[in-house]
């Protein structure tokens, strides 16, 4: 069990696959001009990651070294396609707003590098575990980037305005540009709470050192 | 021919892969550090994106639709590109080895390029004909390459840049993209009608 929270942590924090890992960096930036897009995004990923980790877990044994990223790739490419169906059929406003970035999963590198990285050396629940964990720490970090886009750029909230009239909205957060420069101040955020807690860490250990002398 | 020069111009510069649909950017933050590697990484996806569109235009129409199975479209050209990516390299090292060193590494990290799967998907949701698929293959892929090319230049000078600490490295480069995208949102004005 606590190594199931510990791989929860490693995927949502340590190793974000979004802002630490900087995978995955193609839908990040398109679709986060909204919070729903962002979190159906998310779920698309996480569905087709948990599947392909399973599925990829299960046949890890039978696939010849030489032609496994192409392996890879076809069973990926058939869990988006399922997926890309079942949004066509259930939620088409989702695929109207996503477009080609749902077939486009395909080629997501988070995706892949798991498969990689972890479903083609470990067992069946752990390969669930990390899809998802990995999914949902590039949900929670598409979630928080499209907040902030969606806050500056229009004024709403899941299409609910959370500012009175007298608000104008900043229209270069909704356009591409302000996607590198948003995802630019999240990542420097990122990096500064992480020098900082590896310095408090540092003289912790300092510390730590001169009591014992 | 007003049509294709239309296709080129909205490929290159106002719909440019990078700057305003966000397709390849993966090799775009990876690859641009030198101006020469950015290069290869350009010649290499102009190379596989023109015959990719080929292939795929003739796999779409000539198979897929004629067995009414146009929902495989995904997986079809993603081995469609992975086979031609692995025949390619086999035939530049063969045939013209020149070639084949200077695009070496790069041509393999071309399977994964969402911008060559994402130009095959865009030329069977607008409907190109063959020709036009062609054309649209390669001129997203230039627009692609002077957009590696120009970012390459700007983060060779900004190798000597002193940041704050926080945002050294990857926040810097992405900061340094948002600018240039403002400056290719200026084309977006332009309209042909």
């Amino acid at each position: 069990m606590n190594s199931y929270i510990k791989q929860l942590r490693d995927g949502v924090v340590t190793n974000n696959p979004t802002v630490v890992q900087f995978l995955g960096m193609c839908p990040t930036l398109a679709v986060t001009t909204s919070v729903k897009n962002a979190i159906g995004m998310g779920f698309a990923v996480i569905a087709v990651l948990t599947c392909s980790n399973l599925f990829i877990s299960l046949v890890r044994k039978f696939i010849p070294k030489e032609v496994r990223i192409a392996s890879y790739i076809v069973i990926i490419s058939g869990f988006v396609t399922a997926v890309e169906l079942l949004i066509k059929a259930f939620l088409p406003a989702l695929d109207e707003s996503l477009g080609l970035f749902i077939p486009l999963i395909v080629v997501n590198c988070i995706i892949l590098a798991r498969a990689e990285a972890f479903a083609s050396k470990n067992k069946p629940l752990p390969s669930i575990m990390d899809g998802i964990s990995m999914g949902l720490g590039f949900t929670i970090s598409l979630t928080v980037i499209a907040s902030v886009r969606e806050l500056l750029g229009a004024g709403t909230l899941f299409d609910y305005p959370v500012f009175g009239e007298w608000f104008s909205p900043a229209i270069i957060f909704i356009l591409p540009s302000g996607a590198f420069l948003t995802l630019g101040f999240v990542v420097a955020a990122v990096q500064k709470i992480r020098n900082s807690s590896a310095e408090r860490k540092r003289i912790e250990e300092l510390k730590k050192r001169m009591n014992e002398e | 021919m007003a049509n294709i020069f239309l296709i080129m111009l909205t490929a290159i510069l106002l719909e440019n892969f990078i700057f305003s649909k966000f397709y390849g950017i993966c090799p775009f933050l990876g690859v641009s550090e030198k101006p020469a590697t950015a290069l290869g990484m350009g010649m290499a996806v102009t190379f596989v994106m023109t015959i990719a569109s080929a292939a795929t235009y003739a796999v779409y129409y000539l198979i897929l639709e004629k067995f009414n199975l146009q929902y495989l479209k995904t997986i079809a050209f993603i081995l469609v590109i992975a086979a031609l990516v692995q025949f390619i390299e086999m035939f530049l090292r063969k045939f013209v080895p020149a070639l084949y060193s200077a695009l070496g590494i790069y041509l393999p990290l071309i399977t994964t390029n969402c911008a060559v799967l994402g130009s095959a998907l865009v030329n069977i949701q607008n409907g190109y004909n063959f020709i036009e698929s062609v054309v649209f293959g390669f001129s997203a892929a230039l627009g692609f390459t002077m957009a590696i090319l120009i970012f390459a230049g700007v983060r060779e000078r900004l190798a000597y840049a002193n940041p704050p600490k926080a945002f050294e490295g990857f926040p810097l480069t992405l900061i340094t993209a948002g600018l240039l995208a403002m400056a290719f949102s200026g084309f977006s004005g332009i309209s042909f009608n």
